[in-house]
C-alpha cells in the first residue's frame, strides 16, 4: 500500500459498510490517516463521501466495520464521541448563529451556556493564539452576520481547533471561496498538519486535490476504488478512476456573436433580506454567444436571475428584449420573450417533487396549444411532448407518469433542459446548471448549451465554479456586491485576475483610474 | 428510531395501512362499548343497523351525507391549494341567510328558475364569505386559518342576531327562527314519499364536477400546482394570487350550497341548529377522502352513517352517542398515521 511510512494512524476505518434499501452508499470502505498528512477524499455526487463522513461524527450508524480514533474503537451513533476524541469537521453549509459575535460563536457549546459570559479573557487569548499559529485571522468582536464567506470559514475552522480537534475534516471548503481564499485555506491547512493534525479534504475538484493532498482516495458508487500518492498521479487519471471511464470534455468551438438580444442598462434592484440588490448593472447579452457571470456566492447573482426570469422588475435603470423595452414583466411575459430559464435549485424551482414527469415538463406551457384548449387539458398531447423530451434528452426516467422526484438530479436537470429548450428560446439563462450533477450529466448538460449557442441562441451562465466559467464563456462578467465588471473575452483573464474582481478589488482600482 | 421515505409504496402498503386503521378504529369503538358496559359485538351491530339496517335508516344516512359531502369538497378544494379553509361552517350560514333572504317571498318566479337563482345566491353567499379572508392571505399575509376560524363564530352571531330580530318568523311562536320558504324554492324529493330530497344528488353532481376541474382543466393543475410548491408554480408563470382568489371562490361557494340544499332541501327555515358542526366535520370528511372529490362521497357516507347509526344504537343499547365523536376522531387520527406510514417507514437508530 502506498503511504507515507513511519507516521502514527491517528484515525483508522475498517471495513465501513452502510446500505439504505437495496442502495449501498459505502462498502467496505477501509483506509487510514496519518498523523501530520492531508489525504483527499475525491469523488462525485452520491459516491458516498458525505455518508461516511456522517458515520464517522455519528449521525448515521454503520451497518458493518469500525473507526478508531487514536487506537481507540469509537462508540457508533454518538455524535459527541467523535468531537470528543478529536475530530472536527467544516461542513459545507456554516453552522454560525449570525446574530452572535465571532467569540461567543466559537465558545458556544464548549461551556455551559450559563457560564458562557465568564472565562472569555482565556478564551480570547486562547483564539488569539490559535489565529495566530494557524493563519486564521478574524476579529473575534465581529458579528458572524457580518462575515464574508470566506471569513465565516475560518471561524469554523477556529471552531474545530478551540475544541482541541487534531484531525480536521473539510467537506467541498473551497466551493464558496475565491481562488485567493482558496490559497489561503491552503496554506491554513499546511501550518496544520506542519503542527502534527491531519486533515481529511472532501472534494470533487481535482486540482485542489492534486494541489494540498499528501494522498487520494478516489471513491465511486460508494466503494473505494483506488488510493494513489499525490505526487505520483495526475489530472488523467483521478478523472478516469472518479468517473470509471474516459470523460470526453465538451467541445466549445468559436464564437460567432450577433446582434444584442438582451440589454440591461444602468440597473439597480432592492436588496431582498439578505440578498443584495444590483447596483446600476449594465449588460448586453448577444445572440451565438455565452456570457458567463463568475462571482462568489450572494454578489447580486440572484438579483440578477430573478430579474431575467422575469420574477422582478429593475428598480431603476432599463431592461430591453431584441431592442424593444418592455412594458409588464412577469414570469409569463419572460417566457413570452423567449426567454428559456434552468433555475438554480431544480428541487425547489424547477420542479414540483409530487407532479410527474408529464405534468412538469408542461409547467411553462400548460395554458398553450396543444396542451390546453380553452382551459381543457389534452393530456395525451402532453404525453407526447414529454416523451419527445424523455428521448432527445435521454432522460433515464420510469415513464412519463412517474412522479419526478423519483429521478437523480442529472435526469431532473434533463428533463427542465428539454423543457426549455424545446421552446425554442432565443435566450437562455442558466444558473449554476450543472451544481451537484456526476460528471456524465455534466457533459451533457454543458454541450447542449453549446449547441444552443451554435444554433444563435444568447446564453447567460451563471455559476460559482469559475473552471466551468472558463471553460464554457465566451465573455466573462465579474459581478461583486451588485456591481459588474467589464467584459473580458475568453483567454484573456486568469483564473487569479478574476479573483481580484471577484474580491471586489478590480471595482475600486477602476474607479481610481477613472478619477 | 426515525423516518425513511419509501420510495415506491405497493398497493399491499396503500390499501393494506388504511385497512387496518379502519379496523383500529372498530377496535377502539368495541373497547369504549365495553367500559360502558354493553356487549360489543351488539354496539357495532346496532350502530351497522341504525346507519344502513333499513330503508329508513339508510335514507337518514344519506340526507345526513349531503351537507358533508359539500362542505367536503369545500374543504378538499381548499386544502389542496393549500388554501386552509376552516371557514366552511360560516359559509354554510352565509348561503343558507341568502336563500333564506330571496325565497321566502322576496322573489316570485316559477320553481326552475326559483331554485338555480337561490342557488346562485348561495354559492355567490358562501364565496363572499371566503373571499375576504383569502385577499388578507394573499395581500398582507394574514393567516386564513385564524380568519376563518373566527368568522365562524361572527357569522353564528349575526345569524342569531337576525332570528332574534328582522328576520324572526311572526309565526314562529317566539322561537329563534326564520318565515319558512316559499314551496316554490323547496328542492324536490328525489322518490315521491321517501326522505330524501334532491340536494344528495346535486352534491353528487358536484362531486363529480370537481373531479373533473381537478384533472382535465388548467384551473385543478394550477391549483395542485400552488398547493404542491408555491415557489416552483410562481416561477413557471402561474398566477399564484388569482388562483387562490380562485380556489376560495369555489370552495367558499361550495361550502354555501350546503346551507342551501339544508334549507331548500330539509329544514325549510333558517335556525341556529340548521348546521351541528358540518363545516368541522366537512374537515374530517376531506382528509379521510384525501382530499379527492369522488372519495368525499364515500367518507362523507362513512361519517355520516357513524353518526346516524351511534343516534340510533344510543337509544337502544344507552351507550352515550359521544362514541360517534370519539369514533371519528381515531379514524381520522389513524387514517393519518396510515397515510404517513406508506410514504414514510419506521427505521431504528
Amino acid at each position: 500500500m502506498p503511504e507515507a511510512t513511519g507516521a502514527r494512524a491517528v484515525l483508522r476505518l475498517r471495513n465501513i459498510t452502510k446500505r439504505f434499501g437495496p442502495l449501498t452508499a459505502n462498502d467496505a470502505i477501509t483506509f487510514d490517516l496519518h498523523e501530520g498528512e492531508v489525504i483527499a477524499l475525491l469523488g462525485e455526487n452520491g459516491a458516498g463521501k458525505t455518508t461516511l463522513m456522517n458515520i464517522l461524527f455519528g449521525h448515521y450508524t454503520a451497518d458493518e466495520g469500525e473507526i478508531e480514533v487514536f487506537g481507540e474503537p469509537l462508540p457508533p451513533g454518538n455524535p459527541r464521541a467523535a468531537l470528543e476524541a478529536g475530530v472536527g469537521m467544516v461542513h459545507q453549509h456554516f453552522t454560525l448563529a449570525d446574530n452572535l459575535s465571532v467569540l461567543d460563536n466559537i465558545v458556544l457549546g464548549t461551556v455551559p451556556l450559563w457560564r458562557l459570559r465568564s472565562g472569555r479573557g482565556a478564551a480570547r487569548a486562547r483564539i488569539d493564539q490559535l489565529s495566530r499559529d494557524f493563519g486564521l485571522s478574524v476579529h473575534p468582536d465581529a458579528k458572524a452576520g457580518a462575515l464574508s464567506v470566506g471569513e465565516r470559514q475560518r471561524v469554523e475552522i477556529l471552531k474545530a481547533l478551540y475544541r482541541d480537534a487534531r484531525i480536521l475534516i473539510l467537506d467541498e471548503p473551497t466551493a464558496v471561496l475565491t481562488p485567493q481564499e482558496t490559497d489561503d485555506l491552503f496554506a491554513t491547512l499546511r501550518k496544520a498538519v506542519a503542527l502534527g493534525l491531519s486533515v481529511i479534504f472532501i472534494s470533487h475538484k481535482m486540482h485542489e486535490v492534486l494541489a494540498i493532498s499528501s494522498r487520494v482516495l478516489v471513491l465511486r458508487h460508494g466503494s473505494l476504488i483506488g488510493e494513489v500518492v499525490t505526487a505520483e498521479t495526475d489530472r488523467h487519471q483521478l478523472a478516469h478512476m472518479m468517473v470509471g471511464s474516459e470523460i470526453v470534455a465538451p467541445e466549445v468551438g468559436g464564437a460567432a456573436p450577433g446582434e444584442v438580444l438582451l440589454r440591461l442598462r444602468d440597473v439597480s434592484t432592492l436588496p431582498v433580506g439578505n440578498a443584495v440588490g444590483l447596483r446600476s448593472l449594465s449588460l448586453d447579452l448577444r445572440a451565438g454567444q455565452i456570457t458567463g457571470l463568475a462571482g462568489v456566492s450572494g454578489n447580486g447573482q440572484a438579483a440578477l436571475a430573478d430579474l431575467i426570469a422575469g420574477e422582478a422588475m429593475p428598480e431603476t435603470g432599463d431592461l430591453e428584449i431584441a431592442g424593444a423595452g418592455i412594458d409588464t414583466w412577469s414570469p409569463r411575459a419572460a417566457l413570452d420573450a423567449r426567454i428559456g430559464r434552468i433555475p438554480e435549485d431544480r428541487h425547489r424551482t424547477g420542479t414540483i417533487s409530487d407532479f410527474t414527469l408529464s405534468e412538469n415538463s408542461v409547467l411553462e406551457a400548460y395554458e398553450k396549444e396543444p396542451f390546453s384548449k380553452r382551459g381543457w387539458f389534452d393530456w395525451a398531447a402532453v404525453d407526447k411532448h414529454t416523451r419527445a423530451i424523455i428521448a432527445r434528452y435521454d432522460v433515464r426516467c420510469p415513464g412519463p407518469d412517474a412522479r419526478i422526484r423519483l429521478l437523480s438530479g442529472g435526469n431532473m436537470q434533463k428533463l427542465i433542459l428539454g423543457r426549455a429548450l424545446e421552446a425554442d428560446p432565443t435566450i437562455i439563462l442558466a444558473v449554476q446548471p450543472v451544481r451537484g450533477l456526476d460528471i456524465g450529466a455534466v457533459t451533457y448538460v454543458q454541450s447542449r448549451l453549446i449547441e444552443a449557442r451554435d444554433a444563435g441562441a444568447a446564453v447567460l451562465l451563471i455559476s460559482e465554479d469559475l473552471d466551468e466559467i472558463l471553460t464554457l464563456a465566451d465573455v466573462i462578467h465579474v459581478i461583486s456586491e451588485g456591481r459588474l465588471s467589464p467584459a473580458f473575452t475568453r483567454g484573456t483573464k486568469t483564473p487569479a485576475e478574476l479573483g481580484v474582481w471577484m474580491a471586489g478589488q478590480g471595482f475600486e482600482e477602476a474607479a481610481g483610474h477613472a478619477a | 428510531m426515525r423516518l425513511e421515505p419509501v420510495a415506491d409504496p405497493g398497493w399491499t402498503r396503500t390499501l393494506g395501512l388504511p385497512a387496518l386503521a379502519l379496523g383500529g378504529t372498530v377496535a377502539i369503538a368495541m373497547a369504549l362499548a365495553l367500559i360502558a358496559g354493553s356487549n360489543p359485538l351488539a354496539v357495532l351491530g346496532l350502530i351497522l343497523k341504525g346507519a344502513v339496517g333499513s330503508k329508513f335508516a339508510l335514507l337518514e344516512t344519506l340526507n345526513r351525507a349531503t351537507p358533508l359531502i359539500f362542505t367536503g369538497l369545500a374543504v378538499a378544494v381548499a386544502f389542496r391549494a393549500k388554501l386552509w379553509n376552516i371557514g366552511a361552517e360560516a359559509q354554510l350560514y352565509m348561503g343558507a341567510l341568502l336563500a333564506v333572504v330571496l325565497g321566502t317571498g322576496a322573489v316570485a318566479l316559477p320553481s326552475v328558475l326559483l331554485i338555480p337563482v337561490l342557488m346562485a345566491a348561495a354559492i355567490t353567499g358562501g364565496a363572499l364569505m371566503l373571499l375576504g379572508p383569502a385577499f388578507l392571505k394573499t395581500r398582507l399575509g394574514v393567516d386564513e386559518v385564524v380568519t376563518t376560524l373566527l368568522l365562524n363564530f361572527v357569522m353564528i352571531l349575526v345569524v342569531s342576531m337576525l332570528l332574534e330580530g328582522p328576520m324572526k318568523d311572526p309565526m314562529g311562536m317566539g322561537w329563534p327562527k326564520s318565515e319558512r320558504l316559499v314551496p316554490d324554492a323547496r328542492l324536490p324529493r328525489i322518490v315521491t314519499g321517501l326522505r330524501l330530497h334532491w340536494g344528495f344528488g346535486l352534491a353528487l353532481i358536484c362531486a363529480v364536477l370537481v373531479w373533473v376541474m381537478q384533472t382535465r382543466t388548467t384551473l385543478g393543475y394550477e391549483i395542485r400546482a400552488v398547493g404542491l410548491n408555491r415557489r416552483a408554480a410562481a416561477f413557471a408563470g402561474i398566477p399564484v394570487t388569482v388562483v387562490v382568489i380562485k380556489t376560495a371562490l369555489i370552495s367558499g361557494g361550495l361550502a354555501g350550497l350546503a346551507g342551501f340544499s339544508e334549507v331548500a332541501g330539509l329544514k325549510g327555515s333558517l335556525t341556529l341548529d340548521l348546521s351541528p358542526g358540518f363545516g368541522y366535520t366537512g374537515i374530517i370528511v376531506a382528509m379521510l377522502a384525501l382530499l379527492n372529490p369522488l372519495g368525499v362521497i364515500v367518507s362523507a357516507l362513512f361519517v355520516a352513517g357513524i353518526f346516524v347509526g351511534a343516534d340510533s344504537m344510543s337509544r337502544a343499547a344507552g351507550v352515550p352517542t359521544y362514541i360517534a365523536d370519539i369514533l371519528l376522531a381515531s379514524a381520522l387520527l389513524l387514517m393519518v398515521l396510515a397515510i404517513m406510514l406508506t410514504r414514510f417507514r419506521v427505521v431504528r437508530g
